[in-house]
């Protein structure tokens, strides 16, 4: 049986309230998992590993968090990805909403993207 | 004094049937190891280890003075060898495997000497990034001059490959976690449960 959108954002939201540490009323859909929740680097592969488990899926290396995109000088310039970046972008992460992102495509940016709707959306699109 | 870093160790000895080879611990000094024995292990899958707590291990001098105690900051350092032994030896001990995350850890009960501590972990996720591990703690004691073993605690915790996560980053190119003394140990430790490991003289 095809899972809710609710339902996703629940057991997202318990995966986060975990790996993160943080209270539930903190994991909002539109919470940015670094800058609101505080996720570093390392949270990013428990997270993955977590979402893994909990809805029995696999999270093949780079699908929910794109490589090797800001080291081609054709996707990123001048600390900004290029219009041939976003496309890539939005071809590579079809679950994420860009265009807050497009407004200001400067890299230091780009774990903006990762919000808590992104995972839920990405989990969506794996489990149905 | 051994200082942490990089340390080339000297050729190790032939292996033996009587254990890990001493003489060749006294000439690389490894004195952080906090598991004794190896009791099962499934390549892959889960390892369980023991450590015999004493009191003459010195952390126990004055923790606490009256009332020797096993650390529980040092549990967890032997759960994470016997975990991050497990999470290498699944790839073969190519990765350089490093602890990123204690997940969980809960205590409710104490470890005193005379006690047998019982590391178990079972490898949760695998992939080439790292590992997620459930580790049980028990202990092993006598009580009315029966042997029991009881619960201590639980230990979750997270190994990444260091190679596979840091991007851009460079690492020494040879293996200093899993190291030629660290392989000898563990070649003993394999020798002692008759656990034949692919590729290893065990």
């Amino acid at each position: 049986m095809p899972m809710t959108q609710e339902e996703v954002f629940k057991k997202v939201k318990d995966v986060l309230t975990s790996a993160l540490a943080v209270d539930e009323e903190e994991v909002t859909p539109e919470a940015k998992l670094s800058e609101d929740l505080g996720a570093e680097s390392i949270d990013y592969l428990d997270i993955t590993f977590q979402l893994e488990k909990t809805f029995a899926i696999k999270i093949p290396k780079g699908e929910l968090i794109p490589e090797n995109l800001f080291s081609n000088p054709e996707l990123v310039a001048n600390g900004k990805v290029t219009p041939k970046g976003l496309e890539e972008l939005k071809s590579r992460m079809p679950y994420a909403n860009l265009s807050a992102f497009e407004q200001d495509p400067d890299v230091n940016k780009f774990r903006d993207i990762f919000t808590v709707n992104t995972l839920v959306n990405y989990v969506m699109t794996k489990v149905n | 004094m051994v200082r942490p870093g990089r340390y080339d160790p000297p050729a190790p000895p032939p292996h033996g049937r009587s254990g890990p080879a001493f003489s060749f611990f006294r000439e690389v000094i490894m004195r952080w190891i906090w598991v004794d024995k190896f009791e099962r292990f499934e390549p892959g899958v889960a390892l369980t280890a023991i450590k015999n707590v004493s009191l003459a291990e010195e952390h126990l001098f004055d923790h606490f003075t009256d009332f020797p105690v096993m650390p529980a900051s040092l549990m967890i350092e032997g759960m994470a060898q016997t975990a991050g032994i497990l999470v290498g030896a699944a790839h073969n001990f190519a990765e350089k495997v490093v602890l990123a995350k204690i997940n969980r850890a809960t205590f409710e009960r104490l470890v005193q000497p005379g006690e047998t501590i019982v590391y178990a972990a079972r490898i949760v996720n695998l992939n080439e990034t790292g590992a997620l591990i459930e580790g049980t703690v028990t202990c092993r004691k006598l009580v009315k001059g029966a042997w029991v073993e009881l619960p201590v605690g639980h230990i979750d915790m997270m190994f990444s490959h260091i190679d596979q996560n840091m991007a851009g980053l460079k690492f020494p190119e040879d293996n200093f976690v899993f190291n030629s003394a660290f392989m000898t140990l563990f070649d003993g430790y394999c020798r002692e449960i008759d656990v034949h490991f692919p590729g290893r003289n065990t």
